[in-house]
């Protein structure tokens, strides 16, 4: 018994010394419960999907002969009979979006805390807040498709403009949707006490998904709607 | 709430075991029957593809003689054979068939972290399967664009399958690699998290060190390949234009413009060549321990070989556009991924002479896996050395799309792991059934499919060197091609006849060991990993009775001086003889030799 290589995980170390120790003990390579270390693996896996479809959008980009639309004139709203305004929409649901991981991170605070109400409830709002998200982005495809916009063509140029939209903002959103259905059920599960036994951790993780979901956001907001 | 890792939870915690058939045998979340599940899957499909090569043969080597098939259905069996040899078999099998079986067997851990999820990784499997299978039967057939698919061929008329069929090709890639992701999560996780007490990864089997990189690797490329899927099916559903350009078929304008079908090649590649790799890790991680177990002797340098998986698994990222040489790509590109191709050689090279020194001066076993074993090596050197050829532009550019590139990758992806899965089937099939295969069978089926699959890769080599383009229905009076082309072709085509008929003394092996087959016992070979330390073969629902084993050793204590019997299991307590792992830092302060 006193062979076996000793975990170092209850004294953990930092930086050098400690990522030799993770990987060198036994049991465990991370003093984290499986489902973080799935989702983790996970979220980065689907940080390539993302990444592809961004590379995949400006080498369309790049390669199409007709000019590509101005954001600025596509994105912008009138707000209450004022002058368009651009990007008002998106700002407003970046906002939103980014409100709401502020939202879960307090969730998660006291889901470790053991607040169950609290916890539920703060879960609650950061699904509302991503399901009015979800709901603007309805808004938008709405709009773009009563001025002519289809994933084949649009009235202001290159075609691939509507292809890329609806398919990045649409996985986006799947996501986003996926999110809220996620969080509802754990934030019930949460309510019931079903993780008296079993630890809050999977409040953690699914805030783990719900920040990555924001953070791709802002990489689409930056590539798409503001290049 | 502290959390506890599995390795130092109580014993007493509480099993499900199953006790309906349907729980056990189908909706089963044990990962050995699930495995299994895949491992049957994978091979039925895989004998599909089977068929289709040998029709293409047959065409090929008697063009005039059979009227079998016609050219659009050649294009149908070359695209199908590949993408189903690729994904629906080799990748299947290698990790969710062995990947399931043996992870959590030589990790020590019960089942998988999430069996659940692991039993919906083989249903969607399964679903994906059966959805490509559907195209056979759907109007128009099924897609022959060949396994690449490259646009704008794909989605142009006139390809076979251009419409049909290739949306159930992209559906079926979509949904496989949604399986593969649940099943990936689960490995990684559970090697990662799941380990017993004193199995630190530097003393895992080469075997999971393999199957972890190449799942890693899978969880990285496959990726490229869903976008792509999904880039696609939107050009071909909606009329988008990702990937096709403005373009003219059958003498009509269609409604494209401005796409980019090399962007298509390059995230194919960043996909494809990983993939070589996903199929190939594994392969060289099984035969490692194939090699070593019936050499009795440790594996040569066990630290260089994790260190080369993880580097060649690294390097398969950045090698991918050596497959786009003939593209039209930036010509400056051809030299980075030639050099980055020829770095990749230095891994991989590394670890065929760790191979053939673990055989060196060893006790060694001549069964049949282990014949298997050592016929992989042959082939693989010989695979390898021809992708250098084609690693170089000025050498791939005559040599693209002849022979010599189908030579080339057979040997290497196709033939090379096919014969480390049937090591590894003939290896593992003991612990699988509690029997033993034949072993007159078992090296007369060697002895065939090794000397035929030289039979016919060698000649098309040659072939290739003639320059006989690939994918050519029949080819035709060219002056270039000498007569005699002709009659090589009608020999590749009966050796591998031949070689695919070999094959059924496979399946007989199979079926008739699994009732008449010497029983095995629970070690038949000798081995030290931990899958073969289990009480009971088959292990029963969770693997290990009350007490998950502790590990004291590596996994390659063969033939250790001073110890009565030539191996140590790695769940053996004591100080004996050298291991390799004893030059640890953390060993030689905390372990043993430090008293």
């Amino acid at each position: 018994m006193s062979e076996a290589v000793a975990s170092n995980l209850d004294t953990p170390k930092s930086g050098l010394p400690g990522l030799v120790d993770d990987w060198t003990s036994d049991k465990q390579t991370y003093h984290v419960p499986w489902g973080k270390a799935m989702m983790w693996i996970f979220l980065v896996s689907d940080t390539f999907i993302f990444s592809c479809f961004l590379v995949g959008y400006m080498t369309v980009r790049m390669t199409t002969a007709e000019p590509w639309p101005l954001p600025t004139d596509v994105f912008a709203l009138s707000l209450f009979g004022s002058d368009p305004i651009p990007l008002i929409l998106i700002a407003i649901m970046t906002f939103i979006l980014i409100t709401s991981s502020g939202t879960m991170a307090l969730a998660v605070n006291y889901g470790y805390r053991g607040d169950k109400r609290k916890t539920m409830y703060l879960m609650l709002a950061t699904a509302a807040l991503g399901a009015s998200f979800v709901g603007m982005q309805a808004f938008e495809w709405t709009k773009l498709i009563s001025e002519g916009v289809r994933p084949w063509e649009n009235p202001w140029g290159a075609p691939q403009f509507g292809s890329v939209f609806f398919m990045v903002t649409g996985f986006h959103g799947l996501h986003v949707t996926g999110g809220v259905i996620y969080l509802a059920v754990v934030a019930r599960k949460v309510a019931k006490g079903h993780y008296d036994k079993k630890g809050y951790e999977i409040v953690e993780i699914a805030g783990l998904y719900w920040h990555f979901v924001d953070l791709v956001w802002v990489f689409i907001f930056a590539f798409f709607y503001l290049w | 709430m502290a959390y506890v890792p599995l390795a130092d939870q109580d014993k007493d915690h509480e099993l499900h075991d199953p006790h309906t058939f349907i729980t056990k045998y189908v909706w089963s979340q044990d990962h050995k029957v699930i495995a299994i599940q895949y491992g049957g899957t994978a091979i039925c499909v895989g004998l599909v593809a089977l068929v289709l090569s040998m029709m293409m043969r047959l065409q090929l080597g008697f063009p005039d003689s059979f009227t079998l098939i016609d050219p659009s259905s050649y294009y149908q069996a070359v695209t199908m054979h590949g993408m189903i040899m690729v994904v629906y078999l080799l990748t299947a099998l290698f990790l969710g068939g062995f990947g399931n079986y043996l992870i959590p067997l030589m990790c020590g851990a019960r089942d998988m972290v999430f069996p659940f999820l692991n039993m919906l990784s083989f249903w969607v499997y399964l679903l994906s399967v059966l959805i490509l299978m559907s195209s056979f039967f759907v109007t128009g057939g099924p897609t022959g664009a060949g396994w690449t698919l490259y646009p704008p061929q794909t989605i142009t008329p006139g390809t076979p399958g251009h419409d049909t069929g290739i949306l159930l090709m992209l559906i079926s890639l979509g949904v496989f690699i949604i399986a593969f992701t649940m099943g990936g999560l689960n490995y990684v996780t559970t090697v990662l998290q799941a380990r017993a007490k004193g199995l630190t990864m530097m003393r895992l089997p080469l075997s999971v060190w393999g199957i972890l990189v190449a799942t890693i690797l899978g969880l990285f490329a496959f990726p490229a390949l869903l976008v792509s899927a999904i880039m696609m099916t939107f050009d071909l559903t909606l009329g988008t234009s990702f990937f096709m350009p403005a373009i003219m078929a059958a003498g009509e304008q269609l409604d494209y413009n401005g796409g980019s079908p090399i962007l298509f090649q390059h995230l194919f590649w960043f996909f494809g060549h990983p993939e070589v790799y996903i199929v190939a890790l594994p392969a060289f991680g099984l035969v490692s321990d194939v090699l070593s177990t019936h050499a009795r002797k440790n594996i040569f340098g066990y630290r260089m070989m994790v260190w080369a998986i993880i580097a060649i698994g690294g390097l398969s990222f950045i090698v991918w556009a050596h497959h786009m040489y003939v593209s039209g790509m930036n010509p400056y590109f051809g030299f980075f991924f030639a050099t980055t191709t020829l770095i990749i050689a230095v891994p991989t090279a590394m670890k065929v002479y760790n191979w053939v020194l673990t055989l060196w001066e060893g006790d060694i076993r001549l069964n049949t896996p282990m014949l298997f074993a050592i016929g992989f090596v042959f082939t693989f050197i010989h695979g390898g050395l021809t992708g250098l050829f084609l690693g170089n532009v000025v050498i791939d550019l005559p040599l693209s799309d002849t022979y010599f590139v189908v030579a080339h990758f057979h040997m290497v992806m196709g033939v090379s792991p096919v014969l480390v899965l049937f090591a590894s089937l003939y290896h593992w099939y003991p612990k699988i059934t509690g029997r033993m295969m034949n072993e007159t069978l078992g090296k007369v089926h060697f002895w065939c499919t090794f000397l035929g699959t030289y039979a016919i890769y060698l000649p098309m080599h040659y072939l290739g060197f003639l320059g006989v383009p690939r994918r050519y229905y029949a080819m035709g009076s060219t002056d270039f091609i000498p007569e005699s082309a002709q009659a090589l072709n009608a020999n590749i085509t009966v050796a591998a006849l031949f070689v695919a008929a070999v094959q059924i003394l496979f399946f007989v092996n199979v079926f008739w060991s699994l009732r008449n087959g010497k029983p095995s016992g629970n070690n038949p070979w000798g081995a030290t990993s931990l899958e073969w330390q289990t009480t009971e073969t088959p292990p029963k629902h969770g693997n290990w009775g009350s007490d998950l084993p502790v590990v004291h050793r590596w996994a390659y204590d063969y033939s250790v001086p001073g110890y009565p019997q030539d191996f140590i299991p790695q769940n053996v307590p004591g100080d004996f003889g050298v291991s390799e792992d004893h030059d640890h830092e953390t060993e030689m302060k905390e372990g043993p030799l430090a008293n």
